[in-house]
């Protein structure tokens, strides 16, 4: 046997317990999952079938289609907008703020993950409310005469939303920032580049593994989570996540919480082969 | 693939429960509303009877059903259940017969102890516990209460994105028939159907449509004035900090809940679970879960009356309880193709 093939099968035993985590919690229970996302509810007994009835559902009911359309559109709406944010705020911190503050500054950012998810959301329940600090300032300072909804509308889960991703956004896009050498932007000066277009057409293109990662991150999260629309949303509009736990808190009906579970997954395999090129772990 | 999720059901409540399996001679496990998950009505029994008690909140018959369907037989010692669903419970085989002399029904509100649906040929398979309304709260320093009296000023521009709609469907639905003056028994899929444009246009008038707690806090912190489908269970405990926190039963009428306590057939571990449902009736357990952290109702044994306070009482409504009797439904009680249909209608309601 020669090294080569030694080496490899040691690689392959530090490997082994990895892939077998990853077969007995992920792959066989998905394969569960897929095989029962073709069964059928009939009554309260699980028939299993093989045909894709309950896809057809998803696609042809609307108020099962519609969650679909929801949850793309808040978490698009999200990830941009968070993008938007913390990209100044990982460039500011990166390039304004002195290296010895750097460390401070990023953990003055990420503060917030230091609370429980849940109770942020309640808290942003009541900062958002009619008698909350938001709508009483607005009133205060004279932008508005009498309170407006925000609270329980689909602004107010983006909102929510908003201000746990830009935190992600930032840790990611700063330390792709942070990993640029400064020569680029002295190299584009020397070339004639306004700052402006050092940033547009130099740096921004360069940090786009960090936003990448970060958008994806956000995707994945965005879309799957529950508790922030169920929360601030009030109940008017149902995302994804909300459909599959009322198929299952009340109906029971475990084939369709699994297909509507795939068609999420399929979701975010899709947004993964769309930012895989950028998804370069060692430039963030 | 049943056999499945009972193993990974069963593997769970395995790995949930070995945890705590050394700090008590014996366990009973508990298919529980969230009310039972005071550990201040726990404990007496656990300190009494050296038992742990493992409890498991679900929402739903269907969904107590579906984790009894998907869980090994003995899994499950006991089930508390809406009172109208016993009678489903005991068809399909699920209820133990409980030694009725040992229970003291005797001293229940008459019309709760609902023989009909707790005893079948004469064998009682569970005992009526708790009871309450499913009608409208309100905020009484913001809404006129005559408004209140006629549930159909709730659809008027009048309250408009200041109420808050229970998220429960059967009650709602229910509320919704009444006010279209449908009793409650009388609802079937034609009639459920010719609710839709009701229930969107109540979807139109409220701010959200939300559970127990989001429905709590709205109301207490000024987010809606009015709850439909609230009631004591959503204001008692709110009214000790806010005397402004009301509800009453409109004149088209109310919804009345209950829920029932049983023993699982399956269950191993069956005079346990036997004493658990003694003590759960007992005045003391009943004053107990009356007053439980998750939500208060009405208790079904009168004698609890003179174990809680004033204060208590007057909350529940303890004096006006003959007149809400007399003028309140049961829930519907549909069977599984008018049950999803009733869901289905919920879900293009919150989707609207």
């Amino acid at each position: 046997m020669t090294i080569e093939h030694q080496e490899r099968r040691r690689a392959f035993g530090f490997v082994t317990p990895a892939l077998i985590w990853t077969c007995a919690f992920f792959l066989v229970p998905f394969a569960v999952m897929v095989l029962l996302s073709l069964a059928h509810l009939e009554g309260r007994e699980i028939i299993q079938t093989y045909d894709l009835d309950n896809y057809v559902k998803i696609f042809t009911e609307p108020s099962l289609f519609k969650g679909i359309v929801v949850s793309l559109e808040i978490t698009l709406i999200v990830t941009v907008i968070s993008i938007l944010l913390a990209w100044p705020l990982a460039w500011i911190i990166a390039t304004q703020v002195p290296q010895r503050y750097q460390r401070l500054a990023i953990m003055l950012a990420v503060l917030p993950f230091w609370t429980s998810y849940v109770v942020r959301s309640y808290a942003w329940a009541l900062v958002l409310g009619q008698n909350g600090v938001v709508m009483q300032a607005l009133i205060g300072i004279g932008i508005l005469d009498e309170p407006i909804q925000i609270m329980a509308t689909r602004a107010a889960t983006i909102i929510g939303f908003v201000h746990f991703f830009v935190m992600l956004l930032t840790l990611t896009i700063y330390s792709n920032l942070i990993q640029l050498s400064p020569n680029y932007a002295r190299a584009a000066a020397d070339l004639g580049a306004s700052g402006w277009n050092t940033l547009r057409l130099v740096i921004l293109p360069l940090t786009l593994p960090g936003i990448m990662t970060g958008a994806f991150l956000t995707f994945v999260l965005c879309i799957g989570d529950y508790i922030t629309p169920q929360i601030l949303g009030g109940n008017n509009e149902l995302t994804m996540p909300q459909l599959i736990m009322l198929q299952l808190g009340r109906r029971g009906d475990f084939p369709m919480a699994s297909a509507l579970s795939v068609i999420l997954m399929m979701l975010v395999t899709l947004a993964y082969a769309a930012t895989a090129r950028w998804l370069k772990m060692e430039r963030v | 693939m049943k056999r499945v999720i009972q193993f990974g059901t069963g593997s769970t409540l395995a790995v949930m429960l070995s945890s705590t399996a050394l700090m008590a001679a014996e366990e009973l496990n508990a298919l529980v509303w969230c009310d039972h998950t005071d550990p201040a009505l726990l404990e007496p029994f656990e300190t009494a009877h050296n038992v742990r008690v493992n409890v498991k909140e679900y929402e739903g018959t269907a969904a107590a059903l579906a984790i009894l369907d998907q869980s090994r037989p003995g899994d499950w010692d006991v089930l508390v259940i809406d009172g109208v669903d016993v009678g489903r419970a005991v068809d399909e085989g699920r209820l133990a017969a409980l030694p009725a002399d040992q229970l003291p029904t005797a001293s229940f509100f008459p019309e709760v102890v609902m023989a009909d649906n707790n005893t079948r040929d004469g064998v009682t398979y569970a005992v009526t516990e708790k009871f309450g309304y499913n009608t409208i709260a309100y905020n009484k320093s913001k809404v006129d209460v005559a408004d209140m009296n006629d549930m159909s000023t709730l659809w008027g521009e009048k309250y408009a994105g200041k109420i808050a709609v229970y998220d429960y469907y059967l009650p709602l639905l229910g509320l919704v028939g009444l006010e279209q003056g449908i009793n409650t028994a009388d609802l079937d899929s034609n009639a459920v159907e010719g609710m839709r444009e009701r229930l969107y246009a109540l979807k139109d008038a409220a701010k959200s449509v939300s559970d127990v707690v989001a429905s709590q806090t709205a109301l207490a912190t000024g987010e809606v004035d009015i709850v439909i489908g609230g009631g004591e269970w959503l204001t008692a405990v709110l009214s000790a900090e806010n005397s402004d926190m009301d509800w009453l039963v409109p004149e088209e009428g109310a919804l009345r809940w209950s829920q029932s306590i049983g023993v699982l057939e399956d269950s191993t571990n069956k005079d346990l679970a036997v004493e658990f449902v003694k003590y759960i009736t007992s005045p003391e357990g009943q004053a107990r879960l009356a007053t439980s952290s998750c939500y208060w109702a009405m208790p079904a044994n009168a004698e609890a009356g003179a174990i809680l306070t004033d204060a208590e009482k007057t909350a529940l409504r303890w004096d006006e309880q003959a007149d809400y009797l007399a003028r309140t439904q049961l829930y519907p009680t549909p069977d599984a193709d008018l049950d999803l249909a009733m869901q289905d209608l919920w879900t293009d309601m919150l989707q609207q």
